[in-house]
């Protein structure tokens, strides 16, 4: 059965990505972050203490990412029109270096996957981006992966 | 810091946490200011009643915050969360605990790490599993396996 709003041209648009949005990030900023989450965790709150670890020095809590947004590409789904309700999933991260005081980060987000399914409200259709983390080095830090659902 | 936990001591089974949290509307205030996330209905209990939803609501991304404190306890300094995934399911609102637990549910060895699967969830105060999720945690190990 084709597709109800996900056609074969919306889906043209998976791989389209979002302008990239650079950060420096401050010491104070990882620090109030995790201060927010209430994590006491040296690593995230303590140069001295930190310095006693394989790190070296303070890094970031794994979702500190959440403080550094970048727009989400322009994605057309004719059929949504403009007036679409949406839930947010969740988020599936993967975590490959550290971040650290001093650190400037790229964030970029791309459109990675759209389908659609049949669920109790109706035709829902699912847009999940993923959010890449690189620093100077050309690293990347983490990505995230977000599923947004439209019904 | 913290006691190191090693791959030997754990077991599929090994049970995470607990970790209870007791956030407040002061704490998701904190939050929005340092994640930038301002949408009303984490902090404008007339604008939430007015979306219908109970009052304000925990920032689905400060649960996922509670979850990687979890993570990154169990982990200590010598570990490292790989992984970490987080599904909204249900509401939480201020002024009642929540609870951030999980269990082990692999051991493997995987390109010279020692790695741990993990289920991991937080729930209310009335047991129910609003955020569930998964992790997988690299930890350092006593012995060369």
């Amino acid at each position: 059965m084709a597709n109800k709003i996900v056609t074969e041209e919306a889906r043209k648009q998976i791989g389209k990505a979002g302008e990239a949005r650079t950060y420096d990030v401050e010491r104070g900023a990882i620090r109030r972050f995790a201060e927010a989450v209430g994590d006491p965790n040296p690593l995230f709150n303590d140069e001295h203490e930190a310095r006693k670890t394989r790190f070296g020095g303070m890094i970031a809590m794994p979702t500190f990412y959440r403080s550094m947004g970048s727009p989400i590409p322009d994605i057309k789904i004719e059929a949504l029109g403009a007036t679409f309700r949406g839930l947010d999933g969740g988020s599936d991260w993967e975590y490959f270096n550290p971040i650290r005081p001093g650190d400037r980060i790229t964030v970029q987000t791309r459109l990675v996957d759209l389908r659609e399914s049949e669920g109790r409200l109706g035709t829902m259709v699912f847009i999940t981006m993923e959010t890449s983390y690189t620093n100077q080095f050309g690293a990347v830090c983490a990505t995230q992966r977000s599923t947004a659902i439209r019904y | 810091m913290a006691k190191q936990i090693y791959f030997e001591d754990v077991e599929v089974g090994s049970e995470i946490g607990p970790l209870e949290k007791n956030p407040t509307t002061q704490q998701l205030v904190k939050y929005a200011g340092a994640s930038g996330d301002f949408y009303q209905i984490h902090y404008d209990k007339d604008f939430a009643l007015a979306n219908k939803l109970p009052g304000v609501i925990l920032h689905g991304a400060l649960k996922n915050g509670f979850l990687a404190q979890l993570m990154t306890d169990f982990a200590g300094a010598e570990g490292w969360v790989r992984k970490l995934s987080v599904q909204y399911r249900g509401m939480d609102q201020p002024g009642t605990k929540v609870v951030c637990r999980g269990k082990v549910v692999k051991k493997y060895h995987d390109n010279g790490h020692h790695l741990v699967d993990c289920e991991i969830w937080l729930e209310n105060a009335k047991g129910e599993k609003t955020t569930p999720g998964s992790a997988t945690v690299i930890l350092p190990a006593r012995h060369a396996h």
